[in-house]
C-alpha cells in the first residue's frame, strides 16, 4: 500500500491538498513550502512541474509557471531537490504537468527518478489513457504508483467507470468546465454532478479541484467528495511576504 | 492511403489528441461525428455551393509565363489568393462553420497568426449569423493591423493573447483555453492542420479541394493530372496539405515543404520546424516541435506572422520522417525577394508566407518539369512589411 491508498484508508473526509509549481517564487523553494506544509497539517502534496504551455491553466499558475522556467528550474533540478525529500516528510506527494517536458525526460528515466526520490504518483492531464495504459501502467502496478486522473462534468458516466478501473490512488473531480483558478463558489449544476459522481460508488475516492480557495468552498468540496485541492489561491498567497509565514497564516484559514 | 491519418488519428508516430480531460466530450464528439457529417450529401452539397458562389472556387491555374522562362521549368500558379479573403483558409473556415452548425454550437472562436484565418472565420461568422470571437497575439495585432480592423468590421471581437512570445502559438492557448472554460455551445475553427485528432484531418480534409481541382486542370493543359513538383510554404500547413492531398501515395509527384528560417537556422530567430525541432506535444499532438532540452516550447520568429509557429502539423511531421516530402527552410531575405520576383515577373504580389514557396527554385532539380506553386495568399495584409524592408 503506497502513502495515499494509506491516507485515504486512515482518513475519510477533509483531506486537503495543496498544489504549488515548483521553482516558484524562488528556484529553491521546494522543500521549504513542503516542510510548512508538512507542519501545518497537510495531508497531500502536488508539485506542480512547470510548463510553458499550460493549456489547462489560468494567468495566476501560467504566470508561476513562467516565473519557474525564468529561474532555471527543469525536471533534473526538481528530482535533485526531491532526493531526500523522504528526510522531511512522510506526506504523499505526486507531481502534475504536462506532457511534453516528462516526454523529452523520458518516461522510463522520469519513473526511475520519482521512485528514488519515493514519490507517490503522478497527474498529467493531457497524456492520453491509451498512452498511459501502455506506457505507464505496467510499471506503475508493479511499483505501486498512483497515477491520479482528472474528470470533469463534461466526462461520460462509461468514461468515469472506465477511468476508475484504470488507475488507483484517487480521482481528481474538476469542479467545473473551466480552467484554473476560475470560480468560487458552486452552482446547483455542478452539485448535482458532486452527487452523481458520489452516486456511481466508484472504487478509488475523489478528491474536488478548480474552484477551492477559502475555507468555504473547501467546506463545501468536502461535503461530496474526500476533500479538496487548492491551487492557485495558495500560489497567489506566497508570491509576497515570507513564505513560512504564508503558508502558516493560509493552511490556518483553511482549517480554523 | 499510406501517408494519410489512420483511424486512430496518427501519421506514421505523429498526430494523436493529447488533450486534458476537459477537452476530451468536445473532442470526442467532433471524432465520432465529423466523418458523419462531411461525407453527407447533404453536407457535400452546401460545401460546395458555398465554395463556388461565394468564395469563388474553382481558382485558377495559371502558367507563369515569365517566371517558368527564367527557371526553364512550366510555372504554374494554384491561384488561391484569387478567394474571396484573399487566401485559401476560407475553404477550411466554410467548412467548419457548416459542421458547427450541424453539431448545433452557436459561438465560434479561433486562432490567428497573419490574421488570415481570423478574417476567413469573421467572415464566414457573419455569412451563418454566428458570434466570433479570435485570439490574436499582441505582436501579430500590431504587424497585421489591417486584418484586425477587417475582423472587427465583419462583427468579431479581437482579443489580444498577452502570453508568451505573444504570437500564434499564445493565441492558440488562449483559444483552447476559452474552449474549455465554454465547451457547451461554442466550436473551435483550427486553421491548420495543427491540433488533436481530428482537426489535422478534417482541416485537411476541407483544403483537398485544391488538389481535387488540380487533377482536372492539369489533366487539360498537360495531358496528365500530376505534376513533378508541388511547392507551398509550411507553417502549420494547412495550404500545403490541401495541395499535397490528392498526391500523397503517387511517388511521381515531389512534394516540397517550405518552412521559414527568420534569420537563419543557425540564429535563435527561426521558424524552421523539421531543421530545429524534436519530436514532442504541443496543441493537442504530438509532432515536430521547437523547444529546448527541457521540452519548453521555443519562441519562434519569422518575418511572416503566418509561419510564426514552434510546431508543424502531424501530416507534416509524418512526410518529413519517411521522406515522402522534401522540406526546405528559407530566410526572411530569401522570401521577401522572391515576393518582390513575383511582383515585377507576373504582376502578384503574394502575402510573404507565400513568398517563402516561390524562393526555393534554385534549390530543386526541376529544368524542365512541370512544378506547380500554391499561390496561398496575397500581400496586401503585408503592404507594412514590405515597406519597412524596403528593398525594393
Amino acid at each position: 500500500m503506497n502513502r495515499i491508498n494509506k491516507l485515504f484508508k486512515d482518513k475519510k473526509d477533509k483531506i486537503l491538498s495543496i498544489y504549488f509549481t515548483a521553482g516558484y517564487p524562488n528556484l529553491n523553494d521546494t522543500t521549504e513550502i513542503i516542510k510548512t506544509l508538512d507542519e501545518c497539517g497537510v495531508d497531500l502534496i502536488e508539485i506542480g512541474m512547470p510548463f510553458s504551455d499550460p493549456i489547462a491553466d489560468g494567468p495566476v499558475i501560467q504566470d508561476s509557471s513562467n516565473v519557474a522556467i525564468d529561474n532555471g528550474m527543469n525536471l533534473n533540478l526538481l528530482f535533485k531537490q526531491l532526493e531526500e525529500i523522504r528526510n522531511i516528510t512522510d506526506i504523499p506527494i505526486v507531481l502534475m504537468g504536462y506532457v511534453n517536458p516528462v516526454y523529452q525526460f523520458g518516461y522510463e528515466k522520469f519513473i526511475k527518478n520519482i521512485l528514488e526520490c519515493d514519490l507517490d504518483g503522478l497527474i498529467l492531464p493531457d497524456l492520453p489513457l491509451d498512452d498511459y495504459i501502455n506506457e505507464f501502467k505496467p510499471i506503475f502496478d508493479k511499483e505501486n504508483l498512483s497515477f491520479i486522473p482528472l474528470i470533469t462534468p463534461n466526462t461520460s458516466k462509461e468514461r468515469i467507470r472506465q477511468i476508475d478501473d484504470n488507475s488507483n490512488g484517487f480521482i481528481y473531480m474538476v469542479s467545473s468546465s473551466s480552467i484554473t483558478g476560475k470560480k468560487s463558489s458552486f452552482d446547483d449544476k455542478q452539485i448535482q454532478y458532486f452527487k452523481d459522481v458520489k452516486g456511481l460508488s466508484l472504487k478509488n475516492p475523489t478528491i474536488i479541484g478548480f474552484g477551492i480557495s477559502d475555507k468555504e468552498s473547501f467546506k463545501q468540496a468536502c461535503k461530496y467528495s474526500h476533500g479538496a485541492i487548492i491551487g492557485t489561491k495558495f500560489i497567489k498567497e506566497i508570491s509576497n511576504g515570507n513564505l513560512r509565514e504564508s503558508i502558516k497564516d493560509f493552511i490556518a484559514s483553511i482549517r480554523s | 492511403m499510406k501517408y494519410n491519418v489512420n483511424s486512430n488519428g496518427f501519421y506514421g508516430d505523429f498526430g494523436g489528441a493529447y488533450i486534458p480531460e476537459m477537452l476530451f466530450s468536445n473532442i470526442d464528439e467532433l471524432k465520432k461525428n465529423y466523418l458523419r457529417i462531411v461525407e453527407k450529401d447533404s453536407f457535400t452539397r452546401e460545401f460546395n455551393f458555398y465554395l463556388k458562389k461565394y468564395v469563388g472556387r474553382p481558382t485558377p491555374l495559371y502558367y507563369a509565363k515569365r517566371l517558368s522562362e527564367k527557371y526553364g521549368s512550366k510555372i504554374y500558379l494554384k491561384r488561391e489568393d484569387l478567394c474571396h479573403t484573399g487566401a485559401h483558409k476560407i475553404n477550411n473556415t466554410i467548412g467548419q462553420i457548416l459542421l458547427a452548425r450541424e453539431l448545433k454550437k452557436t459561438k465560434i472562436i479561433a486562432e490567428t497568426g497573419a490574421g488570415q484565418h481570423g478574417v476567413a472565420t469573421a467572415t464566414v461568422c457573419a455569412l451563418m449569423g454566428m458570434e466570433c470571437v479570435i485570439y490574436m497575439g499582441e505582436v501579430d495585432i500590431e504587424r497585421q493591423r489591417p486584418n484586425v480592423e477587417r475582423m472587427r468590421i465583419l462583427g468579431a471581437e479581437v482579443r489580444p493573447a498577452t502570453s508568451g512570445s505573444r504570437t500564434l502559438k499564445d493565441a492558440t492557448n488562449e483559444a483552447m483555453r476559452h474552449w474549455i472554460n465554454n465547451p457547451d455551445d461554442t466550436h473551435y475553427i483550427i486553421g491548420s492542420v495543427v491540433g488533436p485528432h481530428p482537426y489535422p484531418d478534417m482541416v485537411a480534409r476541407f483544403q483537398s479541394v485544391i488538389s481535387e481541382e488540380l487533377l482536372g486542370q492539369l489533366k487539360k493543359v498537360e495531358g496528365r493530372d500530376y505534376p513533378d513538383f508541388v511547392i507551398a510554404c509550411v507553417g502549420g500547413g494547412s495550404n500545403a496539405a490541401g495541395i499535397f492531398y490528392h498526391y500523397l501515395d503517387n511517388p511521381k509527384v515531389n512534394l516540397v515543404g517550405v518552412e521559414a528560417a527568420g534569420l537563419g537556422v543557425s540564429t535563435d530567430k527561426s521558424a524552421a520546424t523539421t531543421k530545429l525541432g524534436k519530436k514532442g506535444v504541443l496543441h493537442g499532438s504530438k509532432t515536430l516541435l521547437m523547444q529546448d532540452e527541457n521540452g519548453q516550447v521555443t519562441e519562434p520568429y519569422s518575418i511572416s506572422a503566418g509561419l510564426d509557429y514552434p510546431g508543424i502539423g502531424p501530416l507534416h511531421a509524418h512526410l518529413f520522417d519517411s521522406n515522402r516530402g522534401e522540406y526546405i527552410s528559407v530566410d526572411d531575405d530569401e522570401a521577401m525577394n522572391a515576393g518582390i520576383e513575383l511582383s515585377r515577373l507576373e504582376g502578384i504580389i503574394p502575402a510573404i508566407e507565400t513568398a517563402h514557396a516561390f524562393s526555393v527554385f534554385d534549390k530543386l532539380d526541376m529544368k524542365g518539369k512541370v512544378v506547380i506553386v500554391n499561390l496561398s495568399g496575397r500581400g496586401d495584409k503585408d503592404l507594412e512589411t514590405y515597406i519597412k524592408w524596403g528593398k525594393y
